[in-house]
């Protein structure tokens, strides 16, 4: 089981191309003339899993999570308060910033707004070049032509390379994201939302590209999304973080068809799917109140204050995320019986 | 007859690039206590169609041509002095995001109050006792205290309940709610879906939900029209649209989303190409550079939204038989479908 978190990360290669342990990071509010910390974010509080090589993970939760928090330590976009990042077999988390340079050529990230995440006034063949310029990877016309190779490898035409970002749509502009991501032939990448902005029928294009390419390069995927739908899709297995904590990790299909810990159930009934006869409505969970803030997360089970199995342990010891069934462990003090999970979900079939 | 109707609406905008044809040819029906869902991708015209009802796109640059009747009088033609009396309180609406919908200066309930007090002759006292009783029914805790709240205080599915209780406050026939749920978490998704259907269950509102998400339409909706490039291609029943969808752009979307509740696939199957843009609409039909079954005359002509069997309207020019025949094999192909 690749979980187990109380395993003390090893420098030898294993099966894992990342190991994340205990991995923390907080965001101090600062207030008044000399700035004193007054307050926390605790965006990501805690939590280990491992990426194994050509798999794709993915991480599922809804906003203030900590997700996409994850992923920028995950990329060091961040330095972590605390705790591991396992690249390889080294750990990255308190490497300067001139030493992850070459790290770059492994690791690269895709972001959800494809308007936000290119320079407007660059053309999209020096965008897609970029990294190979600043890797000192390939010139001239090497370097154009390896652009133009990722460019036609994700569905844009190699003519458009003097073209500006503005001048294409939202899928198109995320194809453009895509290929600056692969240009290096990255061994991992981190993909945060990367289909959220899109619309239905060019989501699904993207999604498929995204497959493509994982098969063909051998890439490892960490895939971070809040459609829980697409999330199944696209990875073997998943880890469902609430306010920035893991809460379950599982194998995509048992997580989804098992659910042992009361959020990932409440979840998994709240997505309203397409259903072709009325009797395939079924009654919801709804769950009450909003995510509470993450300045002060509730104490011992971060879920308790939403939870409706909620007893008095709940709420004065913290639940450790231990097994619960065959390739899955949860953090909880009463997880779900095989028979809430019926009342909760529509089962997929396996 | 129709609580609203409307007939052959045409909504274009003058630009530098060109006129942008938003909504072409639209007509549509809404009885009283149902949910009518309009489905559509980004400029499929849903938007423009549910902002013409209450005069949102009288711009100088906008010209609206054919007719929406409600309550005997035609709501295009009708001026825009005439309109406020019926927008709000007849027919509210409520957008995908709450927080620009809502003043920041202001606290929620004196919004809700003079929202009241806008429409109806009543005193201070009365509307703040209203407002708190509306503010109740939409589920907000306190609702004394959240009175005096202001929209930054609150969460984004807090601030679309409260938007939901100035739509109320009113007690409009009609509720039309545009992406509603779109920003919002998929738990509180569920709350705030929950809360429109218990009120149209409660008040007999009808609402017109407009969104891009086939699995809230199939939780609410009581009729959908499939919209595309500014017209409607498909309508029908929920129960029919969802089992025998005749159009292939309504496969094509169906065929897009990874489903939950079936096993999953190795590969999804999307639409090829993107939308059109608004301002050169393909010929012919304007689906048929992205359908993969455009018989010949999809080229040249474009097809009538006509009956298919009774309620089930489609705009193609496969011919029924044949289209029934593709769905099957679809079906047969991708189990999700079934």
């Amino acid at each position: 089981m690749a979980v187990a978190a109380a395993r003390a990360p090893s420098a030898e290669v294993t099966d894992n191309l990342l190991a994340v342990r205990d991995l923390v990071k907080h965001f101090p509010i600062r207030k008044g003339l000399l700035q004193r910390e007054v307050a926390r974010v605790h965006a990501v509080d805690g939590i280990s899993f491992d990426v194994r090589r050509g798999e794709t993970f993915g991480l599922v939760g809804e906003s203030g999570c900590g997700k996409s928090t994850t992923a920028r330590l995950l990329t060091r976009l961040l330095a972590p308060t605390s705790g591991s990042v396992v690249y390889d077999g080294e750990d990255i988390s308190s490497w300067p910033e001139r030493r992850l340079r070459p790290l770059r050529r492994d690791v690269q990230m895709i972001f959800q707004d494809p308007y936000a995440s290119l320079n407007p006034r660059r053309s999209i063949g020096t965008i897609i070049g970029e990294p190979l310029r600043l890797l000192g990877v390939a010139d001239g016309r090497e370097r154009r032509t390896r652009v133009r190779e990722v460019m036609e490898r994700v569905g844009l035409n190699p003519e458009h390379f003097n073209r500006y970002p503005h001048e294409f749509s939202g899928g198109q502009r995320q194809r453009i994201g895509i290929a600056r991501a692969i240009v290096l032939r990255p061994k991992l990448i981190v993909a945060d939302e990367p289909v959220s902005a899109l619309d239905v029928s060019i989501q699904a294009q993207v999604l498929n590209l995204l497959q493509e390419l994982r098969d063909e390069m051998g890439l490892t995927l960490v895939f971070i999304a809040h459609d829980l739908s697409v999330v199944r899709h696209m990875c073997d297995r998943i880890a469902v973080m609430y306010l920035g904590k893991i809460v379950e990790l599982a194998a995509s299909d048992r997580l989804y068809t098992h659910p042992r810990h009361p959020y990932t159930g409440a979840l998994l009934s709240a997505v309203p799917t397409v259903h072709a006869h009325p009797g395939g409505r079924r009654r919801r969970v709804v769950l009450e109140g909003d995510v509470p803030s993450p300045v002060a997360p509730p104490p011992a089970c971060r879920f308790h204050t939403r939870c409706w199995k909620c007893q008095k342990v709940c709420t004065e010891v913290e639940p450790p995320l231990e097994p619960k069934g065959p390739n899955d462990v949860a953090a909880c003090h009463f997880p779900l019986s095989e028979g809430e999970v019926d009342a909760l979900i529509d089962r997929p079939a396996e | 007859m129709a609580l609203l109707e409307i007939d052959d609406l045409h909504v274009s905008f003058k630009t530098v690039d060109g006129i942008v044809r938003a909504v072409d040819g639209v007509s549509l029906s809404l009885d009283g206590g149902r949910t009518l869902g309009i489905v559509g991708e980004s400029g499929s015209g849903k938007s423009v169609t549910a902002q013409t009802i209450i005069g949102l796109t009288r711009f100088p640059n906008a010209t609206i041509t054919g007719q929406i009747r409600f309550d005997g009088r035609d709501l295009v033609s009708m001026p825009t002095d005439d309109l406020r009396g019926i927008r709000g309180a007849r027919i509210a609406m409520i957008f995908q995001d709450p927080l620009s919908s809502l003043h920041p200066f202001y606290r929620v309930g004196s919004q809700i109050v003079e929202a009241i007090r806008t429409h109806e002759d009543v005193s201070r006292g009365t509307a703040r006792r209203r407002t708190i009783e509306a503010l109740r029914s939409v589920g907000i805790p306190s609702p004394e205290e959240r009175f005096s709240s202001f929209p930054h205080e609150m969460s984004g599915g807090m601030r679309q309940r409260v938007m939901i209780a100035m739509a109320l406050a009113l007690r409009p026939d009609i509720l039309i709610a545009d992406e509603p749920t779109t920003a919002l978490d998929v738990t509180v998704q569920a709350q705030v879906l929950e809360l429109i259907q218990a009120l149209r269950d409660d008040f007999g509102t009808a609402v017109i939900l407009i969104t891009h998400d086939l699995g809230v339409v199939s939780q609410m909706a009581d009729d959908v029209a499939v919209m595309y490039a500014g017209r409607v291609l498909e309508y029908a029943p929920r129960e029919e649209l969802f089992a025998a969808p005749e159009h292939p752009y309504t496969w094509g979307l169906l065929q897009s989303i990874p489903r939950l509740d079936a096993p999953r696939t190795e590969r999804l199957s999307p639409i090829a190409g993107s939308p059109p843009s608004l301002i050169r609409v393909p010929q012919g039909c304007t689906f048929h550079p992205r359908c993969p079954y455009a018989p010949p005359p999809a080229f040249e002509v474009e097809p009538e939204l006509k009956e298919s069997s009774p309620g089930h309207l489609v705009r193609c020019h496969l011919p029924v038989e044949e289209r029934k025949r593709l769905w099957q094999s679809l079906q047969h192909e991708h189990p999700a479908l079934r």
